[in-house]
């Protein structure tokens, strides 16, 4: 039997993991955890997560994690890294807790160029609580809060975070979209995201596109198709403002 | 506008489910509200119910802004609402305390979880202090706690009604079990009951040509003195003060002849209820006193109680760690019968619960 090759980082007595089958969270969590390998940073390594489901892991990597409140993950990582600039702190949280009601701390870690790595998982809804709207809920798309359809007149279009924080952040920021879809491309950002912080150079930002068959209500082909077919064509991958390639990596 | 219940009918809804319906009922014109756990489904029903009757919804960035759209809402003169629970009440307190420094008839409907912080998602008695006295101020509120589905569906009509007669903050404290449970109830329309709906009416954005018509409208919450906040302040605690008693309410039996009062609110009355039947069977004699409102409190009603029942003991049980009790004591300060609890923080409390204690400390 092979068994596939599970990153030192990871604690083994939590797994198999607590998400859904057919989550992205797992593999968003597989490609960081074979990069926190890679770069040798598992003991100073700071894992935060969010209230969403990214709270599933809080016990998912050996490395000294806490778990803020939704929406708090970023000042919490902000004032880790603040008092001690030789840790790793790694920010992880949902398109709701990110966009949404942290969205202050977002904007304002951003332009403040704060030196902490953040990694927002984009389901198109809040996973958690069961399914209801979120800011990238696509137009049309149906939730259990816009249970006839995003409507773009009353609720606005999907937040484009990357493309916002690319305009606010200064040099030396590092920002990028990923698709779980994708893997080496999204192990290839979330590496740079996190070189960024250990050679000082500022604020990290990548969102990943990820699935969430549970609230979609999708079999696996459908939600294949919804990631690659109706997410990505709206939110578009690729490193949009770095400091180690001129013009970014498409 | 299209009536939401033509005729007095039975139905078997969960909580949340009937807090839609109620509030459509009580003419309701907006919900704002940000998910959380135990109250999503009351956004869910709203957001499916409302549009077939006019009704508006927004879901906000936060609960912050959830509290502060409904303050605008109502400033403009529209019957607006949120729910919430746990974390987002304790953020919905900046906009709960500028409703009761304004006096906005805002409604809030709290689905209390365990805490502190994220605690959990299902059910307890622990945001009690935060829904009466939360914030910078001094608990300018109406606060129901309610026991069944008859009683959500009620208060919820009720609230709405209290906000924009006395123009308090008005509050229907649930909790998870009543939120997620399924339990029969008579849904009816307000009006054909009776039930006076109060009129709604705009703070800012009145008719006339300023000037001409009307003064222009400046409301405000900060003052440049100490002497003109002490009279502000003075005066909304005698407004409050004068109204409370036609606000109180409680329920009460087998206080008369009772050694042994046991003291509840919210679901966990229920269990009393049972708990008191079953003591008087074994020959016990154990009353019940439970008030609806916890805010303002049937302090003189509890005092009463005890004199003319001259029962040695009070027992206090709540799902949190003594929030109630002290809620109870500051209120009833001076009573001299003895005080008992049973404190079981986030978790239920059963009528079997409660029959222990009471045979422990009698
Ligand atoms: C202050 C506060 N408001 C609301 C909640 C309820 N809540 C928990 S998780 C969540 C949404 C999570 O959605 P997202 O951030 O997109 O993460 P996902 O679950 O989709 O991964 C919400 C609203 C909370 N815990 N605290
Ligand atoms: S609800 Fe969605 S995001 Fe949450 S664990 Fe399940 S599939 Fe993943
Ligand atoms: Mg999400």
């Amino acid at each position: 039997m092979i068994t596939p090759a599970v990153p030192k980082s990871w604690y083994l007595p939590t797994k198999p993991h607590k998400f859904c089958p057919g989550c992205g969270h797992g593999i968003v969590l597989k490609a960081l955890g074979e990069v926190i390998d890679e770069l040798e940073i598992q003991d100073q390594t700071i894992f935060g997560c969010d209230i969403g489901c990214s709270l599933l892991s809080w016990d998912f990597f050996a490395c000294d994690s806490t778990q803020t409140h939704h929406g708090r993950t970023i000042p919490v990582m902000v004032g880790i890294k603040r008092s001690r600039p030789e840790l790793i702190t790694i920010g992880y949280m949902g398109d709701g807790g990110g966009y949404s009601i942290g969205s202050q701390h977002l904007l304002n870690s951003a332009v403040r160029n704060e030196k902490v790595t953040l990694i927002l998982v984009n389901n198109t809804n809040y996973g958690m609580t069961g399914g209801q709207m979120a800011p990238t809920t696509l137009p049309g798309q149906k939730t259990e809060t816009s249970p006839y359809g995003r409507d773009p007149e009353t609720t606005g279009y999907p937040t484009k975070g990357p493309e916002f924080l690319a305009e606010v952040t200064s040099e030396g920021a590092y920002v990028a979209r990923a698709t779980v879809s994708k893997y080496k491309q999204l192990k290839r950002f979330l590496k740079n995201a996190l070189r960024n912080q250990i050679e000082g150079n500022g604020f990290s930002f990548v969102e990943v596109l990820s699935t969430c068959p549970t609230n979609w209500r999708t079999n696996a082909q459908q939600t294949w198709h919804f990631l690659e077919d109706e997410m990505e064509p709206y939110f578009p991958v690729g490193e949009l403002k770095s400091p180690f390639s001129k013009g970014g990596d498409k | 506008m299209l009536k939401v219940v033509d005729e007095t009918k039975k139905a078997f809804l969960t909580g949340n489910e009937t807090i839609a319906w109620a509030a459509l009922a009580a003419g309701a014109d907006i919900m704002f509200g940000y998910p959380i756990t135990p109250q999503n489904e009351v956004m869910h029903y709203w957001t499916r119910l409302a549009p077939r009757y006019g009704r508006e919804f927004l879901q906000t960035e936060d609960e912050i802004s959830a509290g502060f759209t409904v303050c605008g809402a109502v400033q403009a003169g529209k019957k607006a609402f949120t729910a919430t629970a746990g974390p987002g009440n304790v953020l919905m307190q900046e906009p709960f305390g500028m409703a009761e420094a304004m006096r906005l008839p805002l409604f809030a409907i709290i689905q209390q979880r365990g805490g502190p912080s994220s605690g959990t998602v299902i059910y307890s008695q622990q945001e009690v202090a935060l829904t009466t006295y939360g914030g910078n101020g001094e608990g300018y509120r109406i606060v129901y706690s309610s026991a069944s589905h008859q009683e959500i569906y009620d208060y919820t009509i009720k609230g709405f009604n209290m906000a924009w007669k006395y123009r308090w903050p008005t509050f229907l404290l649930g909790d998870g079990y009543q939120a997620k449970m399924r339990e029969p109830l008579e849904m009816y329309d307000p009006e054909e009951k009776g039930i006076k709906i109060e009129p709604t009416y705009p703070l800012v954005g009145l008719p006339g040509k300023i000037g001409e018509d009307r003064e222009p409208q400046h409301l405000c919450n900060i003052y440049s003195l100490e002497e003109e906040l002490y009279d502000v302040v003075m005066k909304l605690s005698a407004e409050y003060e004068s109204i409370a008693p036609e606000i109180i309410e409680w329920q009460e039996h087998h206080c008369e002849d009772a050694d042994i009062i046991i003291l509840t609110h919210g679901i966990v009355s229920r269990a009393a209820d049972d708990a008191v039947k079953a003591l008087r069977a074994q020959g016990i004699k154990a009353g019940y006193f439970r008030p609806i409102t916890l805010r303002p409190y049937p302090a003189q009603q509890l005092r009463d109680a005890i004199a003319k029942s001259g029962a040695k003991t009070l027992l206090v049980a709540e799902s949190s760690y003594g929030q109630f009790e002290r809620l109870t004591k500051q209120e009833i300060y001076g009573e001299t019968i003895k005080m008992e609890h049973l404190y079981m923080p986030g978790v239920g409390i059963i009528d079997y619960d409660i029959i222990s204690k009471v045979k422990s400390v009698l």
